[in-house]
């Protein structure tokens, strides 16, 4: 186990480093240019705008760049921002906070919702449960959320004015009263988000249910005189959820990279709108780091699943 | 088995929870939620943070950018939404107000020749600072910090934003504690452009003095400044949000306002939405949406609209070089004229065939009126002499005098073998596509054929070596807007310059992108390098003027205005197009 680890984890090395200098050379080669916004100034002179690239290391050849860009992001200094004068790091712990609390609730909702609703949908089948949960997913999935959003707004803030739809980063939660300001301004966003991924996680449980129902160990199961219960939770749902793990596991990092366009609806300053606003603003450094830890986490969360298959299926062994 | 059968699905489930719980836990280090569970608070019952009373609250101010400000320093600050960050926290030594008179601000009285400030020949300025000002940590502020913001700006490896305005300074120094000098390297007609307006906001020179290089822009100042104005900034999360409080050591009356939030990100419609209709925030900044949509949102009562007219206006560049020719590994070489667009006529023809009042009403409403001169703003040197006309009969009739017509029946004129095939440009931009397609209506009813093209924004005005860039030109027609940064607008003349043809040799970094070149204007504008008299100016300029819009060197279309979206509550609200919006925020009250 410990040496099959070791071997995925030597393996993710090299790879890291081949997405590291692809995602590199990929945003040095796109069009666009953090000076872009100063061109309608005709204050810019050409000298200046030298002097800008200068100060931002920008005339320096690409894969001079990449390599100071490497070093210091293993002593773990991602650079400065070129529209923000703060440290990439700084400005990605800012909104980190915002990003779990918001997207990784709508995922723990939309996670607590679907397994109930995927198991309740496949065990009734073609009964108007399952209809109703069906087409609520398809509903959920088929509907993108910058729509559900503003539907959203324009019920709860504009016409019933219960909800508001700027997201306040400044609210201190100190008593009860701006607790409830806090979780009245998160459930839009965390309604929109859970109910996306509440859809595609309940059609995937559904589905895994479904498969494992007709298995003839199932009918053991049954036979043995176990009820409805214990079969459910012991065998078919321990078997069914080896593709749904997979799935959760490979969803958990775009927890972190938060959600691009639900955060920009409702004004979220999580690392959604900061990845959207930077690549808008060709602000390299920062669109680099978001998209590298998002692969360093994808890597991870690989290794992850596979060891909860192991864990979950004994049939699996690792060499 | 048995047992380790069981115990897996709690695993997973336990899983979830440390999932959950942990998004809590990194939450919680959030100052913005920090106390959830500390509820040790118990001064609870008078506290209104709900989020109707912070809202209603009238000592607390609400303000959304929809572009957030990313940087607190306007020197370093590639956009306005910056400056109207700054603002509030720091000055100028004076700025021009609505009706272009300058305002003292950090100094005690504007220098004129008159009063001496202004030496006879033009070439320096003393500027007398106001007494006893101190910057808002208790420092007291002196002509060395003005002396530094020169340093700052002029440095080339600070890479400031605002150094074109003191490129004719030969040196800033203090004569004593209270009086700046400036001196030019020759007599210059716009004495009064440093330390002015957006671009001359004074830094501290306490705060910023170890920063003066490369590490500029590293300045912990950048993000905390330390100001002259009424307002402090208490918290700053860039691309977010940014708090103000009042600053305490501030000379003036204090703001009435204990708090000032200024949010960031969104978009323009929104953001006019909730200061309108939800009555969320009350000021919304540069809110650019179609009008039908704004009187709708208008018709909430909550709030208005304000429209404050800039000298940014809306323009067709016309291209006087051949864009589809190649000429040693370039298109459009200024030596290969156009092979129609050259031609005066058709040039005219082109500008009678532009609906300019339907463009304006339709797409910009109250934002916007028609444009009919190159230098639209400062009023006194706005040409009267100037008129739009709409008429494509006219504009038919020119053509077919020129000898434009269609003789291979394929409906599109022609003249020599060459047909009037058009490439238009435009970043997107909604309301700028809406004004290609309004315009090509119009060329096409008069027997043109116009292709539209248009470009991503960052692409656009982005590096100049990039074929579809502004600056190049690839194309016959393009469409963007441009202002002029101050009321003397001398390097804004230089647009049309012989000297600013951008080119291949120069790297395309010229602003003359039409490759217009005409003497004449050289010779008025060699002049007005010169000139000194006011009046004689205000001549120039708009013989400047009436020279390109005659020669159609260029088609205006709209001047357009920056709107407001301002809550009825607010009063003492005032704006000038020639500083931020914020510039006089301490003003400002609520009922």
């Amino acid at each position: 186990m410990s040496k099959y680890l070791l071997k995925r984890i030597l393996i993710a090395i090299p790879t890291l480093i081949a997405i590291s200098m692809v995602i590199y050379l990929v945003l040095s080669l796109a069009p666009g240019d953090p000076l872009g916004e100063l061109a309608n100034s005709p204050s810019i002179t050409p000298e200046i705008r030298e002097n800008i690239r200068r100060a931002l290391g920008l005339d320096q050849p690409v894969y001079i760049r990449y390599f100071k860009w490497a070093i210091a992001f293993l002593t773990g200094n991602m650079g400065y921002s070129f529209i923000n004068p703060v440290p990439v790091n700084e400005l990605i712990l800012q909104r980190l906070p915002t990003t779990l609390w918001v997207v990784g609730i709508a995922y723990a909702v939309a996670v607590l919702i679907a397994f109930p609703l995927g198991i309740l949908s496949a065990l009734n089948r073609y009964t108007w449960i399952d209809q109703l949960a069906t087409t609520v997913a398809f509903a959920g999935f088929s509907i993108p959320p910058f729509f559900t959003g503003l539907l959203l707004i324009l019920l709860f803030s504009i016409t019933l004015g219960w909800l508001p739809f700027i997201y306040d980063s400044t609210l201190v939660v100190s008593d009860i009263s701006s607790f409830w300001a806090q979780v009245k301004q998160s459930i839009m966003p965390i309604a929109v988000l859970s109910l996306f991924q509440t859809a595609v996680l309940m059609r995937y449980i559904r589905a895994a249910v479904i498969e494992q129902l007709n298995l003839d160990y199932v009918r053991t199961a049954y036979a043995k005189g176990l009820s409805g219960w214990q079969v459910i939770m012991r065998h078919v749902l321990r078997n069914a959820l080896i593709p749904v793990v997979t799935l959760i596991a490979l969803d958990i990092p775009t927890v972190f990279t938060g959600a691009l366009v639900t955060e920009q609806v409702f004004r979220v300053p999580g690392i959604g709108s900061l990845l959207i606003e930077s690549i808008t603003r060709s602000d390299t450094p920062v669109v680099m780091s978001i998209t590298f830890i998002y692969a360093i986490l994808i890597v991870i969360f690989n290794l992850i699943a596979d060891i909860l298959y192991g864990v979950l299926d004994p049939r699996i062994r690792y060499q | 088995m048995r047992m380790r059968l069981r115990q897996h699905p709690f695993c997973f489930l336990s899983l979830i929870a440390v999932a959950f719980i942990g998004a809590n836990l990194v939450t919680a280090c959030n100052p913005a939620i920090e106390s959830e569970n500390g509820a040790s608070d118990e001064s609870a019952s008078g506290d209104d943070t709900s989020l109707e009373a912070s809202s209603a609250d009238s000592a607390t101010l609400k303000l959304l950018y929809w572009q957030a400000p990313t940087t607190l320093n306007p020197h370093l600050s590639p956009g306005t939404k910056d400056r109207e960050a700054a603002s509030p926290v720091l000055e100028p030594l004076a700025a021009y107000t609505a009706d272009e008179t300058l305002e003292p601000i950090l100094a005690a009285a504007i220098p004129t020749v008159d009063n001496g400030g202004i030496s006879a020949d033009n070439t320096t300025v003393i500027w007398q600072l106001k007494d006893g000002v101190l910057w808002s940590d208790g420092e007291p502020f002196t002509a060395d910090d003005v002396v530094f913001t020169y340093n700052f700006i002029t440095n080339a490896e600070v890479g400031a934003t605002s150094g074109e305005f003191y490129g004719e300074v030969e040196r800033v120094e203090a004569i004593d504690d209270l009086t700046v000098k400036i001196t030019f390297k020759q007599p210059t007609p716009a004495p009064m452009s440093p330390f002015v307006g957006g671009s001359g906001m004074i830094l501290p020179e306490h705060i910023f003095q170890d920063y003066l290089g490369a590490n500029a822009r590293s300045a912990p100042g950048n993000t905390a400044p330390v100001g002259t104005n009424a307002f402090q900034v208490k918290e700053f999360k860039p691309g977010d949000t940014i708090v103000y409080e009042p600053n305490p050591n501030f000379r003036g009356e204090a703001t009435v306002f204990s708090t000032v939030e200024m949010k960031g990100g969104g978009d323009a419609v929104s953001a006019a939405r909730a200061v309108l209709q939800t009555g969320e925030a009350d000021y919304a900044w540069n809110v650019q949406a179609e009008p039908a949509v704004l009187t709708q949102l208008e018709v909430g009562g909550k709030g208005e609209m304000t429209y404050v007219f800039k000298p940014t206006m809306e323009r067709i560049y016309i291209n006087f070089s051949d864009p589809n020719k190649e000429v040693n590994g370039e298109k459009s070489q200024k030596d290969t004229p156009h092979p129609f667009l050259s031609e005066k006529p058709v040039r005219e023809a082109i500008s009678l065939a532009i609906d300019r009042e339907t463009i304006t009403n339709q797409l910009y409403g109250e934002a916007g009126t028609v444009a009919t001169n190159f230098l639209v703003s400062p009023n006194k040197y706005a040409s009267p002499n100037t008129g739009y006309e709409f008429n494509l009969e006219k504009a038919a009739a020119l053509l077919d005098e020129a000898g434009w017509k269609d003789t291979n029946n394929n409906g599109i004129r022609d003249k020599g073998g060459v047909e009037l095939d058009i490439l238009f440009t435009s970043s997107v931009n909604p309301v700028r596509q809406k004004t290609q397609e309004i315009i090509k209506q119009g060329l096409e009813s008069i027997g043109m054929s116009v292709e539209l093209k248009s470009v991503e924004a960052g692409v656009y005005f982005g590096d100049a070596t990039n074929p579809d860039s502004v600056h190049q030109f690839n194309a016959d027609l393009q469409l963007f807007a441009f202002d002029s940064e101050t009321p003397e607008p001398d390097s804004y003349m230089e647009l049309y310059a012989c000297d600013q043809i951008s080119q291949k040799e120069n790297q395309w970094s010229k602003e003359n992108s039409s490759r217009y070149c005409n003497p004449t204007y050289d010779a008025l504008l060699a002049q007005l390098a010169t000139e000194i008299d006011p009046d004689e100016r205000t001549d120039l300029f708009i013989a400047m003027n009436d020279l390109l819009i005659e020669d159609v060197a260029l088609i205006p279309l709209v001047q357009r205005s920056e709107a407001y979206a301002v809550a009825s509550s607010l009063t003492g609200l005032e704006f000038t197009p020639w500083a931020a919006s914020t510039w006089k925020m301490n003003d400002w009250g609520k009922m």
